[in-house]
């Protein structure tokens, strides 16, 4: 049983790094445009590889 | 970018139609950041990720343009740019991919719709991680339950009080505001309850914790929170979708206008900035914003989104012109006769806010389900206390029974039951060409009995063209030399119907008259029959002559042609069970020659919009549910005051935002619509239905007290499961009916 004196604050750790990532990206505004964003993962730049 | 990209004018999915250019100057909502230059525009018809590209990349090409963004969600574009780049140059670049823009004015309410939605969002995050740690925790108690030390079982207790009280304090905010506001003004709504549920559950869990007990709420109080939430969220993001809908209204009037000062310079302003008397210049292409009387100059103007007169009518100095009016050919001076507050647009939009008034009142299944049921829970859980009092248990008993009562009725199902049915909906009409713009909308349009169309632009194309008749193809030719020349809706239709070829010599245009140009040497004449001498009896309807040199005129019809789709949809919606009216403010033979080729008996011709309304009350006072469904400026009050009603997405921005939905082109997503919306109806009514039918199964457990933490776990998960298993399933059965 004494293990869980490590184990349950690692756990809760580890669920609140996932947390904090979220409202980080909440705050900067990664929520703000879901549709786009779908899109946007799809749209290939028009320069051929290895250029700017 | 290909080249073919740049010749498709508006989205390339087809799934907005292409908008018309607005030629007003944005430059008065430049806004200046140090060296920066910003302006937002509302960018209407981006619907996919092509469109992404193609504007983004266009506006980026312009001189100096540090930054271009186009949000796809709520049509926003905002630019950055150094340099004296001209505004106009950058809505000019987004209007030739075939987008309609108008410049927006930041820092209005929408900032406080997308706070609401960001805090909501982030409250059920947390809320989410607190239910899934505390699940942890709980799982390990109820799993160990015999074996595990008090001790032990205390600790784990104590650790998910601490996750629980600060999840409490943010996530239950949204909560215990809401219910401390209607408490102060002695009423009560949902979330009297709600907090209610959270605070005791809370506090007879600490008292728990602390003697050492077996039960703890910790992880019910947060799976509550966190199920609560996903519904508010929903709906908060349906509702901001609304609201940035609406905008549509407030951005029509930030266009700007071109005033004429007294020394003939000019200078673009906001048209809320116009007054009574000022002189203004109105280009062709421009709109009006406000009454003006007209000056100078001669012109054709389009009134068909005022009036729903397909056919442009001439302007000369002296008479007036509406606001909403579109000009063809010549520029017009006129002076204001109504300040832009004053004018017909300032009309329409009080005939919009009776509508929403009128809505307002509306009662949604949620609200009538949630009246029903607070007084009910609170009744059952105090009558729970006082009967476990009476037989004759302690009071630490008796409140544990009474709060796992209050906890297990807590509407999780119920309130999921509405939104989630809402989002599955409208992303199946959206794939549909549906644009929904209000959860309750589907309500609305589900109880629906009758439909009234607008005829121009709705059941029509709302774009003239040439009749399959007897034209010699050199006489085309001839007309589309001079055609091409001019705006005219008539002369656009015939270099249609021509395609693309040379342009006649030197034409003129009379305002009112026609077009005369020199072909093969000869001096035509295309125009009416005044104008070419034709026998002016015969001229009925849309129609053209064409005078070559001392020749007989020719004549050349047009038809204002139906939607393709028209005929089907009006039998299939006959089919739902709705009646069909046309409601026009067209000519009579024109609506009696439509409403004939669609077999629609009832019509209405030379409508005003108050006859609109008016024809609209009267069915509404006859007991029917009226579904209007229009397009122009002329239908937007109608629009507001139906019961429900649906705009095609070409119709001018007030109609769109005063409309419950905005349908992409044709007329085949109609009957999508109704049905889709019906079987929304359905699913919420079941959904309700089977959340009643939950607390009669759960209550009577939890009377008698065998609602422990796992019960209440597994009640609340299961229910609010289904009901979103039977939102999903909305979405494959009409996929396959469709």
């Amino acid at each position: 049983m004494s293990g869980l004196v490590f184990l349950i604050p690692i756990a809760l750790l580890m669920g609140l790094t996932g947390l904090v990532a979220f409202i980080w990206a909440v705050r900067s505004g990664q929520f703000d445009d879901p549709d786009g964003a779908a899109h946007r993962i799809l749209i290939s730049p028009d320069t051929p590889l290895g250029e700017p | 970018m290909t080249s073919a990209d740049l010749d498709i004018k508006g989205c390339p999915s087809r799934l907005a139609p292409p908008d018309a250019p607005n030629t007003s100057d944005p430059a008065p909502f430049v806004r200046k950041v140090g060296q920066q230059s910003r302006l937002t525009l509302s960018v209407r018809g981006a619907k996919c990720g092509a469109c992404l590209s193609r504007i983004e990349g266009a506006v980026a090409a312009l001189p100096g343009v540090a930054s271009a963004r186009l949000n796809l969600s709520n049509g926003r574009l905002d630019v950055s740019w150094t340099g004296d780049l001209a505004a106009r140059r950058i809505s000019a670049a987004v209007n030739d991919l075939g987008y309609g823009t108008s410049p927006l004015d930041t820092g209005s309410g929408d900032q406080a719709h997308k706070k609401e939605e960001q805090s909501l969002l982030l409250a059920m995050g947390v809320a989410g991680f607190a239910t899934a740690n505390i699940m942890l925790l709980s799982v390990s108690v109820w799993g160990g339950a015999g074996e595990m030390g008090e001790a032990t079982r205390q600790g784990l207790h104590a650790v998910s009080g601490l996750i629980a009280l600060p999840t409490l304090l943010f996530s239950g905010q949204p909560f215990f505001k809401s219910a401390w506001n209607v408490l102060k003004r002695r009423r009560t709504n949902m979330d009297v309850p709600i907090s209610l549920a959270l605070i005791l559950a809370f506090s007879v869990s600490v008292a728990e914790t602390i003697r050492g007990g077996e039960h703890a709420y910790f992880d019910a109080a947060c799976m509550l929170l966190f199920f609560l939430l996903i519904g508010r969220f929903l709906d908060a993001r349906v509702r901001r979708q609304a609201y940035s809908a609406a905008r549509g209204l407030a951005a029509l009037s930030s266009r700007t206008v071109t005033r004429l000062a007294v020394d003939g310079t000019s200078q673009s302003l906001r048209a809320e900035d116009i007054r009574r008397g000022d002189r203004i210049l109105l280009a062709p292409g421009e709109r009006a914003v406000v009454d003006m009387k007209i000056e100078s100059g001669e012109s054709e103007v389009d009134e068909s989104l005022v009036t729903g007169e397909s056919l442009p009518r001439f302007s000369a100095p002296g008479m007036s012109l509406m606001a909403g009016a579109i000009n063809l050919s010549h520029p017009l001076i006129g002076r204001a006769t109504a300040a832009s507050a004053d004018s017909l647009l300032a009309d329409i939009a009080r005939m919009l806010e009776a509508g929403e008034q009128k809505r307002s009142t509306y009662r949604r299944i949620a609200d009538k389900a949630v009246s029903l049921y607070v007084p009910v829970v609170h009744s059952v859980a105090l009558l729970t206390f006082l009967g476990w009092l009476l037989a004759g248990r302690d009071m630490r008993e008796a409140i544990l029974i009474a709060v796992s009562t209050l906890i297990i009725t807590c509407p999780c199902a119920l309130a999921l039951a509405a939104p989630v049915v809402q989002v599955v909906a409208a992303g199946r009409l959206f794939r549909g060409g549906v644009y929904l713009k209000s959860g309750d909308a589907l309500e609305r349009i589900a109880a629906c009995d009758h439909v009234i169309f607008d005829k121009t632009g709705t059941l029509t194309l709302g774009t003239p063209r040439l009749t399959a008749q007897q034209l010699q193809p050199a006489d085309l030719a001839v007309a589309a030399q001079l055609g091409r020349a001019s705006r005219h809706p008539l002369s656009r239709a015939l270099t249609a119907a021509a395609g693309p070829g040379p342009v006649a010599l030197g034409v003129k245009e009379f305002p009112g008259l026609g077009l005369e140009g020199e072909v093969d040497g000869v001096t035509c004449r295309l125009g009416s029959a005044v104008w070419t001498g034709a026998d002016a009896a015969a001229h009925t309807g849309a129609s053209l002559f064409l005078a070559r040199g001392s020749d007989t005129p020719v004549e050349i019809r047009f038809e204002d042609d139906i939607q393709p789709e028209a005929a089907a949809a009006i039998t299939q919606l006959r089919r739902l069970g709705l009646g069909v009216e046309i409601v026009s403010g067209d000519r009579p033979e024109a609506v009696a020659d439509v409403a004939g080729k669609l077999g629609i008996e009832t019509w209405m011709a030379a409508a005003s919009p108050q006859d609109k309304v008016r024809r609209l009350t009267d069915l509404e006072a006859s007991g029917k549910r009226v579904l209007m469904i229009g397009d122009g400026l002329n239908d937007a009050g109608a629009l507001a005051l139906a019961h429900a009603s649906a705009a095609p997405g070409g119709a001018l921005d007030v109609s769109q935002s005063a409309a419950d939905a905005v349908y992409a082109s044709g007329l085949a997503p109609l009957p999508l619509l109704v049905r889709t919306a019906r079987r929304a109806r359905a699913a919420m009514l079941q959904n309700f239905a089977f959340a009643a039918a939950y607390n009669f199964v759960a209550v009577p457990i939890a009377i008698i007290g065998y609602a422990t933490p796992l019960v209440a776990a597994i009640a609340m998960s299961g229910s609010s499961l289904i009901v979103c298993l039977n939102a999903i399933r909305l979405n494959l059965n009409t996929e396959k009916t469709a």
